[in-house]
């Protein structure tokens, strides 16, 4: 099967409900979303709508460059790859990402990135959100 | 940060009078009656002793979510509780917007604000760290503007909920409201002029924390959330909701003569202006976005966008206002409105000051039939010439009640019933224990609801809801009382989990205890849901007598009789009837 990623599919969509922000969290047994690799946010006053930061799964990811112990690496299908064992939690990938699509585990100092393994997308019922192949022709 | 799920009891203690704040564990509480309204009138007893000015620093505010909040689809409300200004008796308000997601991460199952502050300030409760901060400079701000600032001087972008109120909460119009994420209200009963009599101009609270699902629960929890959340989305709840939104049913209502037009100068509207004011009509013309309460998948918040020219030169302006069902039918239908946008106009100019919008829109309308008929003059209205329809004068007239430029703007300031009992026209002023009333003139459960619900709101025991269904059926009136009073007891159980009502056919007692279960919350059942249900009406109406509450002495203003209703005309001793049958019902003479 090809891989896939998440993608924010149509922001006009999204009507702010967070449940896939919950979702992220629940697979590892916590209601809420400390450990979510999702954020939706209003734009500044829920009239201007939603912005939905999710990790896009970059070709060449920035956060994997700055990392200095190679905890983070990029992977073959796009997006990065994090090898907890050797992220020391110096923060630096959260600074590189301009999306600010990696999140931050306040509990076990060390990042949060999207493993696209599309949680949350189940819960989207108005379709703001889904797994889309990461090759153009896929989509 | 985590919790644990017993952890979820923690009370927030806020004086505002000393500035000084206290956390405590009330397991107490919870374990006892869930959350929610259970765990909020025990907390009133407490702290509300009997008979205090509901305007005066000893009236407390109790916010309260509940177990199931942000855990579960569709739990998304607050209950908020105090002794109303309105109706001198029990005050109690729902909000969604974010507001029970960011308590409950916060790390509170209830926050109760106590004392009054000698300068206006706003609270930003980050979690733990809870900060009295000096409201000066917003202080006479519109409520939305207030949004604005709070906003970007305060943390916890998304994941927050900022509740102010308007110039009608800091002047105590006793139905002013507090607003919450601009567009959702704690509308009915008075709560914003509670929180101007503290100089309390805002809360702003920010989630922080996590409830950590038990390991043995997780897969159970992950299971139950997901049947729940199937439910939520292929019931009819997300069609009718999300769709049209609550506004969908006015035109059907309308149709059947069920609903009050004109302050019930008859029970419809005539077809253009039904279609003008329906739902489909807003939907089309200025429908712009549909948003949702945090952890709810429906989205039945409906903005409208209105774009106008205020001034020549080509300088526009557009307007976002959120519409809903009741205030459609406040500003328009009982306000004899003849274009959606004036509609819009209204909503617009009530949220400003920050108002509940159908005890503006019945007060206007009692004061627009007294003018009529003479008993009200130019001279009361400081030159306003009331009638049916006009966008402009009520426009005014809205600034005129929070600015009260004389008496008259001062009793009006207090709501119809008030006002007619100083001006007369009491037969058509339709407030019900106090409270002005929603739309329904379905038949005499909507009415026993207005009467006998412990908050005089239609939501207490949808008395429309059971009219509407007995359309052609034979009944008695002992079957309605016994069903609205089960209703009521019933919907005690969903604002104590604290579930939306929007979604009560998906909570069935089975699927509350699993819920409950697959959190680690057992030893919950059908039978005790029903019990503590009954036990915590009782209390409820326990305080409403407590504060000088009788069923003997409700007055039922003549109107209703005078126009039929889809079952006929309703007669003043069948609901006296009724009246009588729930005292004993529920063991009260008085």
């Amino acid at each position: 099967m090809a891989k896939k990623k998440l993608a924010a599919l149509d922001v006009n969509k999204c009507i702010g409900c967070m449940e896939c922000m919950f979702a992220c969290s629940r697979r590892v047994g916590r209601g809420g979303f400390d450990k979510s690799a999702i954020r939706v946010r209003s734009a500044g006053g829920i009239e201007r709508g939603f912005v939905i930061v999710v990790c896009r799964a970059c070709e060449n990811p920035p956060c994997a460059k700055v990392c200095p112990t190679d905890a983070l690496s990029a992977r073959k299908e796009g997006g990065v790859i994090l090898k907890e064992d050797k992220c020391i939690g110096c923060g630096f990938c959260t600074q590189s990402c301009i999306m600010g699509a990696i999140f931050w585990d306040n509990e076990r100092n060390k990042p949060i990135v999207c493993k696209y393994c599309g949680e949350c997308e189940d819960y989207c019922v108005h379709n703001a959100i889904g797994m889309v192949g990461i090759k153009a022709e896929e989509r | 940060m985590s919790m644990k799920v017993k952890d979820m009891n923690r009370v927030l203690n806020i004086d505002l009078t000393k500035k000084d704040i206290k956390i405590e564990a009330r397991g107490d509480l919870f374990d006892a009656y869930l959350g929610g309204t259970g765990v909020a009138i025990k907390l009133l007893e407490e702290e509300c002793q009997k008979g205090i000015d509901p305007l005066s620093a000893s009236n407390p505010i109790i916010f309260a979510v509940g177990p199931l909040t942000a855990l579960y689809p569709s739990a998304s409300k607050t209950v908020a509780m105090f002794k109303s200004p309105l109706t001198g008796n029990l005050g109690e308000s729902h909000c969604g917007g974010r507001s029970a997601m960011a308590i409950k991460f916060a790390g509170y199952g209830a926050i109760v604000i106590k004392g009054s502050s000698d300068i206006p300030v706003y609270l930003a409760i980050h979690g733990d760290d809870v900060h009295f901060r000096d409201a000066s400079s917003i202080w006479g701000v519109e409520a939305v503007t207030v949004g604005r600032i709070l906003r970007e001087a305060e943390k916890g972008s998304g994941v927050r909920t900022i509740m102010r109120i308007g110039r009608a909460g800091e002047k105590m119009v006793r139905y002013a409201c507090a607003v919450c994420e601009t567009y959702r209200h704690f509308g009915r009963l008075g709560l914003g002029a509670v929180m101007g009599s503290k100089k309390l101009k805002a809360l702003i609270v920010s989630a922080d924390k996590s409830v950590e699902i038990p390991k043995a629960t997780r897969k159970e929890y992950k299971k139950v959330y997901d049947e729940i959340q199937d439910v939520v989305v292929e019931t009819d709840a997300m069609e009718k909701y999300h769709d049209l939104g609550t506004s969908g049913k006015l035109y059907d209502l309308n149709k059947i003569g069920g609903m009050a037009y004109k302050n019930l100068e008859s029970a419809s509207a005539p077809e253009e202006i039904a279609k003008e004011l329906s739902g489909e009509n807003f939907a089309e013309k200025f429908l712009s976005k549909r948003v949702s309460c945090s952890h709810c998948p429906v989205g039945c918040v409906h903005l409208a966008s209105l774009r106008e020219l205020y001034e020549p030169g080509y300088y526009f302006k557009t307007s976002i206002i959120s519409y809903d069902n009741e205030p459609i039918w406040a500003t328009g239908f009982m306000l004899g409105m003849k274009k959606a946008e004036d509609c819009l106009r209204l909503m617009d100019a009530v949220d400003r000051v920050g108002m509940d919008v159908m005890s503006t829109g019945v007060t206007l309308a009692w004061a627009t039939e007294a003018y009529e008929k003479g008993i009200i003059t130019k001279e009361h209205t400081d030159g306003l010439d009331f009638r049916w329809g006009d966008v402009q004068v009520y426009s005014e007239a809205i600034i005129k009640i929070v600015e009260m430029p004389n008496e008259f703007y001062q009793n009006l300031a207090k709501g119809s019933d008030y006002a007619s009992s100083v001006y007369g026209g009491q037969d058509y002023a339709l407030a019900f224990g106090g409270n002005e009333m929603p739309e329904y003139h379905t038949g005499i459960a909507c009415y026993l609801n207005n009467l006998t619900g412990a908050r005089h709101s239609h939501l207490d025991s949808a008395g429309y809801d059971l009219d509407q269904k007995l359309i052609g059926k034979e009944f008695t009136i002992e079957d309605i009382v016994n069903a609205l009073l089960k209703e009521e007891e019933w919907r005690q159980i969903l604002s104590s989990l604290v579930v939306c009502f929007f979604a009560r056919k998906v909570y069935t007692a089975e699927a509350i205890t699993k819920a409950l279960d697959a959190i680690g919350m057992e030893n919950w059942t059908a039978e005790k849901l029903d019990d503590l249900g009954r036990d915590i009406h009782r209390a409820k109406m326990d305080f409403k007598f407590r504060e000088g509450f009788s069923l003997a002495e409700l007055r039922i203003p003549k109107r209703i009789f005078e126009v039929p209703t889809p079952h006929g005309f309703l007669k003043e001793e069948d609901i006296r009837k009724a009246i009588e049958l729930y005292g004993e019902m529920i063991g009260r003479k008085e």
